[in-house]
């Protein structure tokens, strides 16, 4: 249990910090860029705004959650830490278990935290912003297995970072659906749902990423 | 520490379409090194990783008596922070025990940042990360690459000081590696045929071994 602590810790300072890949700040700087182009983008049409800001704000965080993407697992393969890891009998679905936790700690919260501005910017009234947030709070955790279980089948592969994008973005589309169909709706089914596939996601990750590490090797 | 053990049983290992070497077996006991000799691109590393069990032999069986580490061209620390810090998350993971950081040089280069080490110093720290591990059982890969006439000694001393105290080297290596009572492997000796040769029922040497592998004897280190 310890093993996975010091493991997580190290997890959030090369996340957070970032090193020279850059950390968790960019995501939301992208997140908020967004934001901040949309209006200039479709015009100062409030009611069209207040309508369609919502589902920008999802868009917007999906494709933020896709930045660290080649940072998440890629450096860890190649300074060798995750044979050191095997050898010690760390199995890698744990370390890719711990990893989901520190990504989705990274990324998250500064991510809801921005969409505060970010609502402002694209002027969504106050209850579809509890919508988009709750939305945010059930969906991230799916994004962030979603982004380490392709971050381990993409480590190594030439222009993986490129090809991880493009591999997330198809299955986080249940994510979107639902979550950012709820605002349509405003009803707690969609929100539910979204949790729902949150959680399958996170159940299929640990053992998808451990896998696709294995494989890897050899 | 603990007794232990390691041996490989018929061991075959292939990397895309080639074989690199077929009909390997050993076994040491305690106290026990032994070189893995041959040219490039014989198997060395790939032999090691099989005997690590961080690869599938294509055939054969590993058969481990003890925990293993591994020092490979990878030195598992992260470049950006000193390497202090850079150790420590090891200790933190296989327990605060002396990792001979002193005897290794590296006292002076605590507060350095990993990726501004040389390849000697990096391999140093490999050393230190990997004599903190207590394992009984060290792969060796290559240890010599990069470090001065001093590291060399100093590896040979710390290798002879594992296994009087019951451990088991495996040291791969082109160069001479200077361990009282070390065994020798040739991997050249299991090498499998060439594709196209031997393949006519010609009954070459290759053929016989690969037909029927003979028990390979351990042939004792030059000089002992």
């Amino acid at each position: 249990m310890s093993v996975l602590f010091t493991l997580l810790a190290r997890d959030l300072r090369q996340l957070v910090l970032g090193g020279r890949r850059g950390g968790a700040l960019l995501p939301v700087l992208f997140f908020l860029a967004v934001a901040m182009l949309y209006p200039f983008a479709v015009g100062p049409d409030a009611p069209v705004l207040a309508r369609t800001g919502g589902g920008v704000l999802w868009v917007a965080a999906l494709l933020a959650a896709i930045l660290p993407l080649d940072r998440l697992i890629e450096p860890d393969l190649e300074l060798g830490l995750f044979d050191q890891w095997a050898l010690r009998g760390i199995s890698e679905e744990a370390v890719i278990a711990v990893r989901v936790l520190a990504h989705w700690l990274s990324f998250a919260p500064p991510l809801m935290l921005a969409a505060l501005p970010g609502a402002a910017l694209v002027g969504i009234d106050g209850p579809t912003l509890r919508t988009v947030e709750l939305g945010l709070l059930l969906g991230t955790p799916g994004l962030a297995a979603i982004g380490v279980t392709v971050a381990a089948l993409t480590a190594g592969l030439r222009g993986g970072a490129a090809l991880g994008g493009l591999l997330v973005i198809p299955l986080a589309v249940p994510l979107l659906i639902f979550g950012a169909g709820s605002l349509a709706t405003g009803g707690e089914s969609g929100l539910a749902l979204c949790g729902a596939v949150s959680l399958v996601l996170l159940a299929i990750a640990p053992f998808a990423g451990g896998a696709a590490i294995r494989a890897g090797r050899g | 520490m603990q007794v232990c053990s390691l041996a490989a049983n018929d061991i075959a290992c292939r990397r895309g379409d080639r074989l690199l070497f077929r009909g390997l077996s050993f076994a040491l006991e305690s106290g026990a090194a032994l070189q893995l000799a041959g040219a490039n691109g014989t198997g060395k590393s790939s032999l090691i990783r099989i005997l690590a069990g961080l690869m599938p032999a294509y055939a054969g069986s590993v058969t481990r008596g003890g925990a293993v580490a591994l020092l490979d061209e990878h030195p598992a620390l992260d470049p950006h922070l000193p390497l202090g810090r850079a150790l420590a998350f090891w200790q933190k993971i296989d327990g605060p025990e002396d990792n001979q950081a002193a005897r290794l040089g590296l006292s002076d280069l605590m507060e350095v940042p990993v990726r501004f080490l040389s390849t000697g110093q990096k391999k140093r720290a490999a050393l230190a990360r990997m004599i903190g591990q207590r394992a009984p059982v060290w792969l060796l890969d290559e240890p010599l690459n990069g470090l001065d006439a001093k590291g060399t000694a100093l590896v040979e001393q710390l290798t002879a000081d594992h296994c009087d105290s019951g451990g088991i080297c495996i040291i791969a290596s082109h160069q001479p590696f200077a361990l009282a009572g070390m065994k020798r492997l040739d991997l050249a000796t299991f090498i499998s045929p060439p594709p196209g040769e031997g393949s006519g029922g010609g009954g070459t040497a290759f053929d016989r071994r690969a037909a029927d592998p003979p028990p390979q004897p351990l042939p004792d280190g030059e000089g002992l």
